[in-house]
């Protein structure tokens, strides 16, 4: 078995800490993982991106090759479809609905969302509507982990069993609110 | 055996933790700053080893090899161009008899993901005739850290460990061994070999030259070259360091794997390479970097063998490798992808932070040059770099660390009227009093902007080495005239004043230094210990 998910979205979005989450799952799973991360300059509000992979054999690149991707998990539409060519035919596409404007150029977002609908297998999340019915908005990459969730090859037991270590020392409430966007993420895929 | 989920910086970390080093040094630049973060957390939890930033990289390997000379164990730490600013030291602490281990951890930056140039620092090593490991994996970084020390103790000499950006910041498994005590503290056996007076330094380079043999000797026998002859395969594949795991990753889909040679250690495994030669017709060479090992393969005189790679095509010349390009190099078809029908997407370079402090003193900067001749921005090293792109475009060089202040003396010297240096508080302590006191003592009509965010934010927020305060007096004491010293706060509302500021200095005919002050939006965060409950 492998699984190898390409995560996106803008420096400062939270990409690593969907990583972190999804990574730590599969840690308990007794799955190897590599997970190869963006830091220094593009953390700057720019285009960036993590390739985690999991599997229960020896992973020798730490990068994920173009067309290998199982999944591309992204926090932003546009930079969702900045990764599609990483995606194997059968992979999916998951991108949150928001879209982050820091760009002059930034193109119309109905045009990327109907773009990212048109692939083979995607799913377009209202993440940050969502987190904010969970009671945080900061809590958007809970969300998208809960809808990857679906299509992730480990049991959800184990995400959930993730956010718990994630986030109850941060106190119950912040326990409570990402525990409940993790559902709510789960329960929006389709 | 216990396991860590580390970084390949952290694993160097990790390793030369267990390798018993007393000290630990570095100036923070990307790919490498997690080593130095690693111990510095470390140090914090467990009490050692002692762990500091240091000024400049140059001021991190003396304080290293000190330690060394009192013979402890040290890890200096730097990206690859931090490795020109300890070029000085580096080189000549090779003559030295070193008795406490010294690793050199530089981390390469293939691609230029944040850097200014893609410098491949095996040549370095080569230059200073010193041992270099080169990890393909987390497990290596660590193995291979914990063995550098024991070949610097053998050999007397620094040893460098070389990384690249996709291993440094790639995490994984990590299994981890029993740690070893640290040295005790003992002069150098012989005084002399660390006085490189001429007489003695003739005698060190001689000796140092005569170890070249041993060092071979070891290189060839050590366990992190692999060579896998295959019977009946003309071609034969040399990977170095990362490039190894591009290459199995697309292997298997071959139907005749090579006979390949996976190179660890330098200096280059030269019977193992002449092994391989002899077995094959043609050799591709993988290595992420410049063509270090095909350039000396190839040599300057014609032969039979062919060999492939950056200087003949079938490798990008520039830029970092990855598992596609490598694919492509084996003659493998690429993997079928999905595509977008031709439609275009905006790039979305980095910028400052939304209402970074120093965005104004860029808007400031603006206003003060509009409607003057004859201007120049020369700029630095740091998130301020970002100046040069839309909406600020304000500055128009970024070269190295330090270069804005001595570039603006040249070209006011050359000619040009209204010359600004932007420089920040950090990168003007790392490398920028020196050419301000040449300013100084010349009185040079120009004028430097420090933007004083009271942090080295790009790396990720490390405190600075000086409070603001203390800068003044650094500035005062190299000579600038009190008159032409002015303290401005980077604040919105203040954008015009500071622009008045600045268009009064640039146009008087000496020296001005102008500091905009604000503390970085990042470090203010990091100082309230707001907790990042989902930022990355």
């Amino acid at each position: 078995m492998k699984y190898d998910i390409v995560l996106c979205g803008v420096g400062g979005q939270g990409v690593l800490s969907m990583a972190a989450l999804i990574g730590r799952a599969a840690v308990v799973e007794g799955l190897n993982a590599k997970q190869s991360e963006v830091h220094g300059m593009a953390q700057r509000g720019g285009a960036v991106q993590a390739h985690l992979r999991l599997s229960d054999e020896v992973i020798e690149s730490d990068l994920i090759p173009r067309g290998a991707a199982d999944l591309v998990l992204s926090l932003e539409p546009v930079e969702a479809l900045r990764y599609v060519s990483w995606l194997c035919p059968t992979g999916t596409l998951v991108s949150s609905a928001n879209a982050l404007v820091n760009i002059p150029n930034y193109p119309d977002t109905e045009g990327i969302l109907a773009r990212i609908r048109a692939l083979p297998h995607s799913c377009v999340i209202e993440a940050e509507r969502l987190a904010d019915e969970a009671g945080d908005l900061l809590a958007v990459n809970t969300v998208m982990v809960g809808a990857a969730s679906r299509l992730l090859p480990m049991k959800h037991e184990s995400l959930e069993h993730s956010v718990h270590q994630t986030f109850s020392r941060k106190g119950e409430r912040v326990l409570h609110v990402n525990l409940a966007a993790f559902a709510s993420g789960r329960k929006a895929f389709q | 055996m216990p396991q860590r989920i580390l970084l390949g910086d952290e694993a160097v970390a990790l390793g030369a933790v267990h390798a018993g080093i007393s000290t630990a040094y570095a100036y923070p630049g990307t790919p490498s700053t997690e080593i130095l973060e690693y111990l510095l957390d470390h140090h914090e939890r467990q009490g050692g080893p002692h762990a500091a930033w240091c000024a400049n990289e140059k001021t991190a390997y003396e304080e290293a090899l000190g330690t060394c000379f009192a013979g402890r164990r040290s890890i200096v730490c730097m990206k690859h161009v931090g490795l020109n600013v300890a070029a000085d030291p580096f080189v000549n602490s090779a003559l030295v008899s070193m008795h406490g281990g010294l690793v050199v951890a530089v981390a390469d930056d293939p691609g230029m993901h944040s850097s200014q140039n893609e410098q491949d620092s095996r040549w370095y090593a080569d230059f200073a005739r010193v041992p270099c490991l080169e990890p393909a994996t987390q497990q290596e970084a660590y193995d291979m850290t914990r063995e550098a020390y024991d070949v610097s103790e053998r050999f007397g000499v620094p040893v460098m460990l070389r990384l690249v950006t996709r291993l440094s910041h790639s995490r994984t498994n990590v299994i981890v061994g029993e740690p070893r005590g640290e040295n005790e503290l003992h002069k150098a056996p012989k005084a002399d070999t660390w006085v490189l007076l001429p007489g003695n330094a003739r005698r060190q380079w001689s000796s140092l030259v005569a170890r070249q043999k041993d060092i071979l000797a070891w290189s060839e026998a050590s366990r992190w070259n692999l060579l896998n002859l295959r019977p009946g395969r003309r071609l034969g594949v040399i990977t170095t360091g990362i490039a190894r795991n591009y290459y199995r990753e697309n292997a298997r889909a071959m139907k005749d794997e090579p006979s390949h040679l996976h190179i660890g250690t330098y200096p280059i495994p030269e019977a193992q390479v002449r092994a391989l030669a002899a077995h094959c017709d043609e050799i591709l060479v993988l290595e992420d970097g410049y063509p270090y090992v095909e350039r000396m393969m190839r040599g300057l005189l014609p032969q039979k063998l062919r060999i492939m790679g950056r200087m003949s095509g079938e490798l990008p010349p520039t830029g970092e490798l990855s598992p596609e390009i490598v694919r492509a190099a084996l003659g493998l078809p690429a993997l079928p992808v999905l595509d977008l029908d031709g439609m275009l997407l905006p790039n979305r370079p980095p910028q400052l932070c939304q209402g970074c402090p120093h965005g104004h003193s860029y808007s400031s900067l603006k206003e003060a040059l509009e409607g003057m001749n004859a201007t120049m921005v020369t700029a630095d090293i740091g998130c301020y770099t970002l100046g040069a792109l839309p909406p600020y475009s304000s500055i128009e060089s970024c070269v190295c660390m330090g270069a804005s202040i001595g570039m603006a003396k040249g070209a006011a010297e050359a000619g040009f009227e209204n010359v600004v240096a932007v420089i920040g508080d950090g990168t003007f302590l790392h490398s920028g009093t020196a050419s301000l006191a040449d300013a100084a003592a010349a009185d040079t009509p120009m004028t430097v902007l420090i933007l004083d965010n009271q942090a080295t934010a790009m790396t990720g927020v490390q405190d600075p080495l000086i409070a603001s305060s203390r800068l003044q007096a650094i500035v005062l004491g190299l000579g600038v005239k009190p008159e032409h010293f002015i303290i401005v706060d980077a604040h919105p509302r203040k954008v015009h004043e500071t622009a008045e500021v600045l268009k009064r200095e640039i146009l008087h005919r000496g020296l001005s230094v102008v500091i905009a002050v604000r503390e970085c939006k990042q470090a203010t965060r990091k100082h309230a210990r707001i907790p990042e409950a989902v930022a990355s």
